[in-house]
């Protein structure tokens, strides 16, 4: 049994959702490989050699790989699938973009955003916006699976000592060209990796509000910024910020959500954060139904209190 | 050119679905069923696209039980000019579902695919992939800006992060976000012009499409509850907590 992980990494680091699908891939039983598809990748293969339960690398470098088209990187996969029982994705953008097409490149079902593993095919995955889970079996002889990262603790970056094997990338399939990357420039922490994380919805007012109010308790706590749909599609800040089903699925340490009603979609994002905070001025919202401490009142005033008081 | 467009018929976003007790699956019985938000996005994306005379015509297909028919219908009431049903009462995996799209591409050669990112009630997000890499099409999935120009799909994509922008050649596969577009309300006027618009019905073996299952669901169960905290008096106290209790900061 061997099961192959395709990393997701800027060629240079790998990201930690990676971290995550390697955990699972470990609990199917098997031996786990990791390709690395990308140009001038070698510090993520590097870095990939050393993870805890990784026991080869195949890194295949060029520059059809640059920019990690869904075409190109599922090519390069489905070239070396060959040999694999399970073929594991993160369950991030790059990983759902590309891990269909392995499925139908081998005429297998995909098994997708598993957020445990029961035995080597069969694994519970989240319906409905989180409102069931479903435990299904595999009946293909071969697996592809997306891994939905706070299911599985990360993978220790160190402790491994992998070998890396260089195999031919394949060319470009000449259909898509990739334009341009806008990414976000900030000094928080990512979303999906932060461990303390302030979440505002439509309760704070305004986008002006919204970087008034909580950007001074997110520096104080070295917090990443996050929000719910409401606040997102009442335009105080960008889509990338949303938290949710339709958005971030989070799990950090501690989760304060100020001025968030807690609607299911939602809940279904940041319900496995270790404790969460809300702050509210409506005490029958139902964000106090998952809440771990809960302090009802204007956001306006208790937000800059904390501040204050956090020191 | 020819835009194809598959919906699919779910239950309402605004129902909090139940599981059924003997945990064989969700309870839809009585449930008010809807489009699939993501879907009422594509056609309106592709409707657009006409209105814009860049395309000439916007096929509708659907893959499930006769009542269906309704779900095209009101894509149809959206501006869908024709539909097209693959009508099945098997469970249908998003395998099957990429299949029979894919067979209907076969036959009606769209230049453009517009597929919804992810059905909300198994939320798999697959059958866009599945789909371009069976037809063989460039994909941009998760699209919220979608411009066809010189023969070419320029689409911005929402990538973890920010947005990425990509251009490829036609004929192509989109798969919609929450921002493309926000999808016009159906009117009784266009209720009743779609009542005399042009529905197929087929099976899945006039495809020649195998749609068997390959994942057996065991069972479908709640989740895990979050037990309610507690409600403290004032920021001195929640900061206390915060520090000695949850030991958090």
């Amino acid at each position: 049994m061997t099961a192959l992980v395709i990393a997701e990494h800027d060629n240079a680091t790998l990201k930690p959702a990676t971290l995550n699908a390697i955990a699972a891939a470990a609990k199917l039983g098997a031996d786990v490989h990791v390709l690395i598809a990308g140009h001038h990748a070698q510090g993520a293969a590097d870095a990939a050699r050393l993870v805890d339960g990784v026991t080869k690398v195949l890194l295949a470098d060029g520059a059809a790989l640059a920019d990690g088209l869904a075409e190109n990187v599922a090519a390069q996969v489905l070239a070396v699938a060959a040999p694999y029982d399970s073929i594991v994705f993160p369950a991030t953008a790059y990983g759902r973009n590309i891990a269909p097409r392995v499925a139908i490149g081998l005429d297998v079902a995909q098994i997708s955003d598993i957020i445990s593993v029961e035995s080597p095919d069969t694994f519970t995955r989240p319906i409905y916006a989180g409102n069931a889970i479903a435990t299904v079996q595999a009946t293909d002889a071969k697996k592809v699976i997306t891994v939905r990262a706070t299911g599985f603790d990360a993978a220790s970056a160190t402790g491994g000592s992998a070998g890396i094997e260089a195999i031919t990338a394949i060319a470009d399939s000449g259909k898509s060209i990739f334009v341009k990357r806008e990414i976000a420039k900030n000094d928080r922490p990512e979303l999906t990796s932060a461990k303390v994380i302030v979440s505002g919805g439509r309760g704070v007012g305004s986008g002006e509000n919204y970087h008034k109010v909580l950007e001074p308790l997110a520096d104080k706590l070295g917090a990443a910024l996050g929000a719910s749909r409401a606040a997102v599609d009442a335009g105080f800040v960008p889509n990338d910020y949303q938290v949710g089903q339709t958005g971030k699925i989070v799990a950090p340490e501690l989760y304060i959500a100020v001025g968030i009603s807690g609607a299911i979609q939602h809940l279904a994002g940041m319900k496995d954060s270790k404790v969460i905070v809300a702050i509210n001025k409506d005490a029958e919202a139902p964000i106090f139904g998952v809440a771990d401490y809960g302090l009802v009142g204007d956001l306006n005033e208790i937000v800059p209190e904390l501040v204050k008081q956090l020191g | 050119m020819k835009i194809l467009v598959s919906v699919k018929r779910v239950v309402d976003y605004n129902v909090k679905v139940r599981v059924k007790s003997d945990q064989t699956g969700v309870d839809i019985a009585n449930v008010k069923m809807s489009m699939n938000p993501f879907d009422e996005i594509a056609i309106e994306e592709a409707v657009r696209q006409r209105e814009a005379n860049v395309a000439t015509e916007v096929i509708a297909v659907s893959c499930g039980p006769a009542q269906c028919q309704e779900t095209l219908r009101t894509a149809m009431a959206l501006g869908a000019d024709r539909a097209i049903l693959v009508e099945s009462n098997d469970e249908l995996q998003p395998l099957a579902v990429a299949k029979l799209i894919g067979a209907l591409i076969a036959r009606e050669k769209p230049e453009l695919v517009i597929l919804g990112k992810q059905a909300i009630d198994d939320d798999s997000n697959q059958v866009g992939q599945m789909v371009a890499a069976l037809a063989s099409m460039p994909q941009a999935t998760f699209a919220s800006k979608l411009t066809i120009a010189n023969g070419r799909a320029e689409v911005t994509r929402e990538v973890d992060g920010g947005l990425e922008t990509l251009s490829l050649s036609l004929p192509a596969v989109v798969t919609t976000d929450l921002r493309l577009n926000e999808p016009r309300y159906v009117t009784l006027p266009n209720i009743m012009k779609a009542k005399k618009k042009p529905l197929e019905v087929l099976k899945p073996a006039d495809l020649g499409v195998d749609v068997t299952p390959r994942l057996k669901t065991l069972k479908v169960s709640d989740p895990p509850t979050r037990k309610a905290g507690i409600k403290v008096p004032d920021v001195a106290s929640l900061i206390a907590k915060l520090k000695t209790e949850a030991k958090v900061i």
